[in-house]
């Protein structure tokens, strides 16, 4: 092969390597975080004030947001499912299906969709703001630990806040589901709610918990890394953002696979 | 050691990020109750230097010693001891927005002292009447102005009553006004608390007015250094280039 050829695909492989390289380094850097949070957990007292003002924060100014997507997803599953039932004759067991997936998948994963992109931008922007105003130095300067300080409470207010916003979305999407079997289906409510309790166990709907303690962890962990990481000024702090919300997004669908994979094993 | 009774030293320092090489070898000692400039262009490596003196940037190559102990790959746990003595004020202040004046001066002690609360008020007044600011406890970092944040930075510094601070651009975009009263305070916490203080500027008015020895960094190497006095006279040529202000002659590599 001539030289000249030979150039840009070197270049081409030396990106390639430089990201490789990069991920690399940033999934040891990542872990190295996840460890130090909980080293901290363990040396210092539990940050109660600090985790009920993340709570806040994160749990409390979600809900809105969550309880109108798990609204209308539990309407629109409703529409889809009385449609698809239609066809086999089975309209009436719309709440069964609605219920089961609710319950199983859609009501924790898409509470940790919206929580991860308003939480994680939100802590993202926090904490790259704070780093590149050097505020992470000032912290470390004066012998403070700022995975103490700043990861730790958000971890944990993440991961208590999760369960209990997605407890909430699966209530209302069943609501949701609900009115609309009632306005559309004309199915009574009182044989909707029947057929949920019948069909949706309580191994169903811890299925489905279970999974979003570490939904929460992630989506902090991730906003916390890519904050924390963030570096090139103001230009720097809307990068990293855009970075966490896409890493958090893609991170929950991950792990959702292999949590659901798991409990089925277990 | 070549000088047994630095408080700092820094032997030998290399520091890159990624690809670009900022500092080349830097050596420097502190000692003991002086204050201490550190003069380069922007981009020279200066606030680099400075932030080795507490660990919170580590070297490639070559060793950081503090109060006589090397601290070059020390864990953070062993850096806490040394980042209550010495006290560092950042270039942009770096006051927590979230935390009012009073929070910002309090929190180091509530992270290191196990006192009750008037005790914590009474140190936080000491410190804001020490900068000249009686009186803005409640007021937030943004209420502030930039000179005003400044003094907070320090009298958050001051708050553990450090043995050192170092001072990375002290009066950068500050009117000469309060150019003037930073450079007072420097002198006066040196004078009566004999706080040894490191100073890194670009100014050279506030290097003569407040140092007792000057190096100049240049490339990421100490070019020179010396008492004020000498340095001010000196024949180095990269020293005279500094002193008239030849354009980028402390600056960073074409």
């Amino acid at each position: 092969m001539s030289a000249p050829d030979e150039r840009p695909r070197r270049r081409v492989l030396e990106e390639v390597g430089d990201q490789a390289l990069g991920l690399l380094d940033a999934s040891g850097e990542f872990a190295l975080l996840v460890v130090a949070t909980a080293r901290a957990a363990l040396r210092s007292r539990f940050p109660a004030l600090e985790v009920l003002r993340q709570l806040e924060a994160i749990g409390a100014r979600s809900t809105t947001i969550v309880l109108i997507t798990a609204l209308f997803t539990g309407m629109v599953l409703a529409l889809q499912t009385g449609i698809a039932l239609a066809r086999f004759g089975a309209k009436p067991y719309v709440g069964s299906v609605v219920g089961l997936s609710l319950a199983r998948e859609l009501g924790p994963v898409l509470t940790a969709l919206m929580v991860g992109g308003r939480v994680g931008a939100g802590i993202t922007a926090e904490l790259g703001s704070m780093r590149v105003t050097e505020q992470i130095d000032a912290i470390r300067s004066m012998g403070a630990d700022p995975v103490q300080k700043l990861v730790l409470p958000r971890v944990l207010a993440a991961t208590l806040a999760l369960p209990i916003l997605t407890v909430l979305a699966n209530v209302l999407g069943i609501v949701g589901g609900m009115l609309l079997a009632q306005a559309q289906f004309s199915i009574d409510p009182s044989f909707y709610l029947q057929t949920i309790t019948s069909t949706v166990q309580m191994d169903d709907f811890v299925s489905g918990i279970f999974k979003t303690f570490f939904f929460g962890a992630l989506i902090a962990w991730v906003g916390c890394f890519a904050g924390l990481r963030t570096t090139g000024g103001t230009v720097g702090v809307g990068r990293a953002t855009t970075r966490a919300v896409v890493g958090a997004s893609i991170g929950i669908l991950i792990v959702d696979f292999f949590l659901t994979q798991l409990w089925v094993l277990l | 050691m070549s000088e047994p009774q630095a408080l700092i030293e820094l032997a030998g320092v290399e520091k890159s990020f990624g690809r670009l090489q900022v500092l080349r070898g830097v050596d420097l000692a502190i000692r003991p109750g002086e204050t201490f400039t550190i003069l380069g262009g922007s981009g020279s490596g200066k606030s680099v230097c400075l932030k080795h003196m507490i660990g919170l940037l580590r070297a490639d190559r070559g060793a950081v010693r503090v109060f006589g102990e090397e601290i070059t790959h020390a864990p953070e746990s062993r850096l806490i001891p040394i980042r209550t003595a010495i006290a560092m004020i950042f270039q942009s202040a770096a006051l927590f927005d979230s935390l009012s004046s009073y929070e910002n001066v309090a929190y180091p002690l509530r992270e290191h002292r196990d006192w009750d609360e008037a005790r914590v008020a009474a140190r936080v007044a000491e410190c804001l009447a020490a900068v000249g600011l009686e009186g803005i406890e409640r007021k937030m970092p943004a209420e502030l102005s930039g000179g005003m944040r400044k003094r907070l930075g320090v009298a958050r510094g001051i708050a553990l009553e450090p043995r050192a601070i170092l001072y990375d651009e002290p009066t950068t975009g500050l009117d000469p006004a309060n150019q003037r009263r930073i450079a007072e305070l420097i002198c006066s916490l040196q004078q009566k608390h004999g706080i040894t203080s490191v100073v890194v500027t670009h100014e050279l008015e506030l290097c003569f007015s407040v140092s007792d020895r000057v190096a100049l960094l240049k490339q990421g190497r100490i070019a020179a250094q010396g008492s004020a006095e000498s340095m001010q006279h000196s024949d180095h040529p990269d020293v005279r280039a500094f002193l008239s202000g030849e354009r980028d002659a402390a600056g960073p590599e074409p």
